[in-house]
């Protein structure tokens, strides 16, 4: 790990004066930061420890019906909040499905959304990448690409993002409320992340020294509460990213769909909303002809970036999944292994 | 640029001028107090072996920087017996095989306490294997140690969990 200056300012303003210096970065939970630091990934000048500030560790319930998550909320504290698991329970469990437990205790929720990718070429700084270093390659292509992104990549990056936090948050408007040098402003989290294009280093709309102070998600997310499912496929039953996963909520009215949120994790460098697919489901019956289709309709763009075909079909299949299990209806305690495709057995080891 | 941590570790006050602000909770604990019972496994936040609680939460010391836990209170395993007897759960692990080797033995046995104290898995071994998935056991004593947090949690009432973290 290199040298760096440790700063732990008081206000807000403070910390995005002191962070906007060229080197800056932000550390909260640290999980995936000192991680980085230490395989020597990047290697920041200056750390400075927004930890303390006051006023963005709270879950704050709007007039509206909706819900402003500070970003130093611990994303277990999210998860357990009985209030929140029950009116954005696909939320809940796409925490519960990621990292392990000490990681959830200390993963922030701002820090969630500014994890970096596990590509495997980007971790090894053997490898050429053109996120670590711009303009030296991308050592993914051509090499080993099973987890690669099958939609939205470029010749530049086939890296993914690795939350599965965001794909809810993406399928339910959630909105990204930013502190910068300018004052504050919001970017809705499905415009939050960048596709890589030409310029893989630059990863979300953040200018330097802006913070994330909270996500909110509307009142409307929470109308889909009786039917929101988060299903992910992993090389193993628990702690592992995500190879492709699905976020599908529903409303349902009278036997119809009267509206669907659909979005997927695993498959680009953003979590990807399938808004097409959404439409397509608008007053069809719930039924799995009909999710089939809309998961036609979600990968219809989807193209492999290596030896990762496999992922579209595994995509579609996840998607008409995730929207049956959804019109299955909530159940009233998040299962055993959330977001699991294993289903409960008596007597079988799965986690 | 030196960095100065006063926190409590095991009940006691302590007060760390850091020469470095790279230190990690771990290594302060490790290095510099002496407290060679949490482990350096593979210090990527990956393995769990330096599982400590931290303001009553379990956590990763590798991943936390000393200096970041200005003011905060570590329970590591060298403070969970009291009086010379041992915790429920250290006894449940020593009851039940809960071990082999032990290298992961003292970040199992924390994680264990801050999974009771968190009181989400109940007496449901299927929850309790999720919730323990961020310790790794390389002589895989996983039967041994989920049986022993279920006895542990029968054990134990439900503030006792609480207090015990």
């Amino acid at each position: 790990m290199n040298r760096f200056d440790y700063i732990r300012p008081a206000t807000i303003a403070d910390a995005v004066a002191a962070a906007a210096e060229p080197g800056a970065a932000y550390l909260a939970g640290g999980t995936n930061l000192l991680d980085l630091m230490k395989g020597g990934l990047i290697r920041p000048r200056r750390l400075v420890d927004v930890t303390r500030l006051p006023g963005l560790d709270a879950i704050e319930w709007l007039a509206d019906g909706g819900v402003r998550i500070g970003a130093l909320v611990r994303n277990a504290d999210l998860a357990h909040d009985s209030q929140f698991a029950r009116r954005f329970p696909a939320v809940a469990e796409a925490l519960l499905s990621g990292a392990s437990a000490q990681l959830r205790n200390a993963a922030t929720v701002g820090g969630n959304l500014m994890q970096r990718t596990r590509c495997a070429y980007f971790y090894d700084p053997a490898s050429a990448c053109n996120k670590r270093e711009p303009g030296s390659g991308c050592d993914a292509r051509g090499g080993e690409t099973r987890l690669a992104a099958i939609l939205g990549w470029s010749g530049h990056c086939i890296a993914t993002h690795p939350s599965d936090f965001c794909v809810p948050l993406a399928a339910l408007d959630a909105v990204v409320e930013i502190a910068g040098r300018a004052g504050r402003h919001e970017v809705p989290l499905e415009a939050f992340h960048s596709l890589p294009g030409d310029e893989p280093a630059r990863e979300s709309v953040l200018e330097p020294g802006a913070l994330i102070v909270a996500v909110r998600l509307p009142a409307e997310a929470a109308t889909f509460a009786a039917h929101a499912r988060y299903l992910k496929l992993r090389e193993r039953t628990s702690y592992a990213f995500a190879i492709v996963s699905a976020a599908a909520a529903l409303r349902i009215e009278q036997g119809a769909i009267a509206a669907a949120r659909i979005a997927l994790g695993g498959v680009a460098a953003k979590p990807w909303r399938a808004r097409a697919a959404e439409t397509a489901l608008e007053g069809a019956r719930a039924e799995p002809a009909v999710f089939r289709r809309a998961a036609e309709i979600a990968l219809a763009d989807a193209k492999p970036s290596g030896d990762n075909a496999f992922k579209i079909e595994l995509a579609r299949r996840v998607t008409a999944r995730a929207l049956a299990q959804a019109a299955a209806g909530t159940p009233p305690r998040l299962p055993a292994l959330p977001a699991s495709p294993l289903l409960p057995a008596p007597g079988a080891l799965h986690a | 640029m030196s960095v100065s941590v006063s926190l409590s570790v095991n009940g006691v006050a302590r007060e760390v001028a850091l020469d470095d602000p790279r230190i990690t909770l771990l290594d302060l604990l490790r290095e510099r107090l002496d407290l060679t019972g949490t482990k350096k496994g593979c210090d990527r936040g990956q393995c769990g072996a330096c599982t400590v609680l931290v303001d009553g939460r379990r956590i990763n010391s590798c991943l936390a920087l000393a200096a970041s836990c200005d003011g905060a209170e570590v329970l590591t395993i060298e403070g969970l017996a009291k009086d010379g007897e041992l915790h429920p759960v250290q006894a449940a692990f020593i009851a039940h095989d809960g071990f082999q080797c032990g290298f992961c033995t003292p970040g199992q046995i924390m994680s264990a306490v801050g999974l009771l104290s968190e009181a989400q898995a109940g007496d449901d071994p299927e929850r309790i294997r999720e919730a323990m998935s961020g310790n790794l056991c390389r002589c895989g004593a996983y039967a041994g140690i989920v049986a022993a947090i279920l006895d542990a949690h029968d054990q134990l009432t439900e503030r006792d969990r609480v207090e015990a973290a």
